[in-house]
């Protein structure tokens, strides 16, 4: 009983991890219709920006603000210097605009860095904690914490500002929102400075774990699609649950079914995916989209 | 006027393309062997993708039934190769008809994530059905000699038959596209209610082209088992899929000549980016690709067209 | 004094042309309608005072040209746009619609005030702040699209066929209050509309357009006695 609550909670640690990359998928694809392939090149790039303040010797907390900082502007500067000049563009021109960026960060970080493992330091104790009877891994609990925290302040910054007001308007209709005065070109370019945050926090929540190396956020990436999959793509809430639920299923699948060893644990995340797009396409809380004719 | 600029310039394309096995050397001829090939398979799949509208990231899928198709018929039966192109034709069509039906029910992202996984999910089957596939090993074959005692060498044999099923392949397409399938393939990429109002069965056609074009795709790789002489799972992976989409997108969506376009750039680029950065020759190949987006946002062929669209214009402005 | 002026004004899609040089003005203070059947080109119309077609010729909003400038820019310059087909955000509720409206003036306490005034004209609204604006009726959104240019407290006012798809009872209604605002608040007015009879009891000047030319024009009075036009749109 105790090894199913430690799994569950270390599938909601890497599940948290999931739907924040599923979270800044969703976020970019409302507001644009395009799926940013290069989300998870993105947030692993941010790491080795930590990385290297974290080597010059900036304490962790600072190394991390400030990545979230630079990163922010990063994914502002990506959306109105790469990705503007296709913005009206056909979808798949768009799409091959990401993956030329995921293929530039990902081969630009293994020449600057090289392709060796690296240690990536957590900024919780490495003493586990006790609950209960269980015992559990402090950088789990955190990586939950941390995790909430981003949420809830993206939440409260949607809801309750004016500006996130008006980023939820030019996403979901840019010509009224011209007409209010809004800068839709620049709202979009925060959306995407918002998912670069976001995804930097989700890689310097996973390097710990899986160690820091420029292919770290392949695996996960899919994973994230399987999330977002499963949650919805119309909705950034289910995105989040549905990573929950896909890191608890993947962590819970992999200990108890046995003849399922690490290389088909990818094959589990698939055929979620499958699944839910033969019996509800839109996701758990996604919204089927209704075509007006 | 661009009628005939069209003929001429397919004209001096086959020319060259007849020629080019007498000037060139057998390594550059494997290499446009391995264009031809590709060329089909980006046919294919701009016949689904950019002709229908039904986004595909999985047609590696296809190309590695084809390539296994090929290679299991060679390695445990010995059939004669041309015999397993057809055999490899056949399976994927049905199999691409079979895949194309609950398809239907999915519209662009989500199509395009069921094929992603699809095409991630290809190399675990391929190791886990070792005693067909050979596993992680994969199947060796050994190239064919020319028939009939011709004197050329393998390298050059191969290149005029692949030659010769892309043309045919290609004459076949442009038949099907320019008729009334072919309207109604792209009535149905642009607006599918209307089409289905207008009395085309939307789901028999959809299902159709997804198998024709898996049988395309499907063909290629049986050609490229052949030519490369070994298949092994690895080389199947979502990378290829994702290698075909770049392909048809920089070639040119809704359009036949895109596909040679697009197998060009897929099969030098990367060697190009090596060329000019040993270090990070991805990084080169991205660059390529998002400027190629910028100056050319419809293609290699739609930047043609407007090309040839605009001398157009021009010349009935000149002559009214 | 002339607020909205147009020479020579030319707009296109694509390679289409739609407007092929017209000319127009709106009195500071005044309300101005445009009218024509479908495909005459007045939605083009505002859309190019607006920015968001592709025009050529001139237009001038307080003297000043305002040709190829941006639609945010041309809003923060105080000129509001009701548009075809109201443009409601349907997933916002009608308080968060209201608010974006006044977007272009900042926020602050300015912002509670003018959604007190607006509430004040349209009632209904208020009744149904925290409803998401695609639950409202086509009535209800045409007074939300007005009710949200007029948060931007603009000089002037574009509304493009606000009678389109709502009963009798609702247009003069709405019309009623545009005439109200007109008045109280000195906006001025640049109504687009195919139903002409209630356009001509509202303004002082009309122009009649045809395929993207206008092809008639005067005080409303005038126009609303003039036989072609009595025939061909007032249906007597």
């Amino acid at each position: 009983m105790e090894i199913f609550f430690q799994q569950v909670v270390s599938g909601l640690a890497t599940g948290g991890i999931y739907g924040s990359v599923a979270l800044a998928l969703v976020m970019i694809y409302q507001a644009t219709d395009v799926v940013n392939y290069a989300q998870g090149e993105m947030a692993m790039f941010s790491t080795y920006l930590a990385w290297t303040l974290l080597n010059a010797g900036v304490p962790y907390w600072w190394a991390f603000f400030g990545t979230l900082v630079i990163s922010f502007v990063g994914g502002v500067l990506i959306e109105r210097v790469v990705i503007r000049p296709v913005e009206n563009k056909p979808i798949l021109t768009i799409v091959i605009v990401c993956i030329g960026l995921l293929v530039i960060l990902n081969s630009v970080a293994g020449w600057i860095y090289s392709y060796i493992q690296k240690p990536f330091p957590s900024p919780f104790p490495p003493r586990p904690i006790m609950l209960g009877t269980v015992v559990f891994g402090a950088h789990d609990l955190g990586a939950i914490g941390v995790t909430l925290v981003v949420l809830a302040f993206l939440y409260a910054f949607f809801r309750f500002t004016t500006l996130g007001l008006a980023m939820r308007a030019a996403a979901q209709n840019p010509v009224s929102s011209r007409l209010c005065g809004i800068r839709v070109g620049w709202m979009l370019a925060i959306g995407w400075g918002l998912a670069a945050m976001v995804g930097a926090v989700a890689g310097m929540m996973v390097a710990p774990i899986v160690f820091l190396d420029p292919n770290m956020m392949a695996g996960i990436l899919i994973y994230a699609f399987a999330s977002a999959t499963l949650g919805g793509f119309t909705s950034p809430g289910g995105a989040v649950v549905g990573g929950l639920i896909v890191g608890v299923i993947e962590n819970l699948v992999g200990t108890y079914v046995h003849f399922i060893g690490t290389e088909l644990k990818l094959t589990v995340a698939l055929a979620m995916i499958l699944i839910v797009l033969v019996f509800k396409p839109s996701g758990l809380f996604g919204r089927a989209a209704v075509h007006r004719v | 006027m661009t009628a005939r600029a069209g003929a001429l310039g397919l004209a001096a394309a086959l020319a060259v393309a007849l020629a080019l096995p007498f000037v060139v050397s057998n390594f550059r001829l494997f290499q446009f062997t391995q264009v031809g090939v590709y060329a089909i398979a980006l046919l294919g799949l701009n016949v689904l993708t950019g002709y229908n509208g039904q986004i595909s990231l999985g047609h590696g899928a296809f190309y590695a039934l084809g390539a296994y198709t090929t290679a299991i018929l060679i390695d445990h039966w010995n059939v004669p190769y041309p015999l397993t192109i057809i055999a490899a034709g056949v399976l994927c069509l049905v199999a691409g008809f079979l895949f194309g039906i609950p398809a239907l029910r999915l519209e662009g992202l989500y199509l395009a994530l069921a094929t992603f996984a699809l095409a991630l999910a290809i190399p675990q089957i391929l190791k886990y059905f070792e005693h067909w596939t050979g596993g992680s090993q994969g199947i060796v074959l050994s190239k064919p000699a020319p028939p009939w005692g011709m004197k050329a060498s393998p390298d050059q044999w191969l290149y005029y038959f692949t030659l010769a099923v892309l043309v045919i392949l290609f004459v076949l397409a442009r038949n099907l596209l320019a008729g009334r399938t072919g309207r109604a393939i792209v009535a149905i990429r642009d607006n599918p209610i209307a089409a289905q109002a207008m009395g085309v069965n939307t789901a028999l056609y959809k299902s159709l082209t997804f198998g024709v074009s898996a049988a395309y795709t499907g063909v290629a790789g049986a050609l490229s088992a052949i030519v490369i002489a070994f298949v092994a799972p690895d080389a199947f992976n979502v990378f290829l899929s994702i290698t075909f989409l770049t392909g048809i997108v920089i070639g040119g969506l809704a359009s036949i000549s895109g596909a040679i376009f697009g197998a060009l750039f897929i099969q030098f680029v990367p060697n190009w980016a090596q060329d000019i950065s040993k270090a990070a020759p991805w990084a080169i190949y991205g660059v390529f690709l998002i400027g190629f987006m910028y100056v050319m946002p419809f293609g290699i062929a739609g930047a043609l067209r407007r090309v040839a669209a605009r001398a157009a214009r021009r010349g009935t402005a000149a002559r009214a | 004094m002339v607020l909205l002026e147009a020479r020579g004004l030319e707009a296109q899609y694509g390679w289409t042309k739609v407007l092929h040089g017209i000319d127009f003005a709106v009195e500071e203070g005044g309300i101005t309608t445009i009218l024509g059947a479908n495909g005459a080109g007045k939605t083009t119309t505002l859309r190019a005072v607006c920015g968001m077609v592709r025009t050529a010729g001139e237009i001038r909003f307080a003297g000043q040209r305002i040709n190829g400038r941006a639609t945010e820019d041309l809003v923060r310059l105080g000129i509001g746009h009701a548009p075809e087909g109201r443009g409601t955000f349907v997933n916002l509720t009608v308080e968060e619609n209201l608010r974006l409206g006044a977007y272009a003036r900042g926020g602050g306490r300015s912002v509670a005030q003018d959604l007190e005034r607006v509430y004040g004209y349209f009632p209904m609204l208020a009744q149904r702040k925290k409803q998401p604006g695609g639950t409202l009726s086509g009535g209800e959104q045409q007074m939300l699209a007005v009710a949200r240019a007029l948060m931007l407290r603009p000089r002037l006012l574009l509304l493009d066929e606000p009678s389109l798809g709502l009963a009798p009872l609702v247009v003069r209604e709405i019309f009623r209050i545009v005439r109200t605002i007109n008045r109280d608040e000195r906006v001025s007015v640049l109504l687009v509309e195919q139903n002409a009879s209630v356009a001509l009891g509202l303004a002082q000047h009309a122009y009649l357009m045809e395929t993207g030319r206008v092809v008639m024009s005067g005080p409303a009075a005038e126009l609303r006695q003039n036989d072609a036009i009595r025939r061909a749109y007032l249906g007597y």
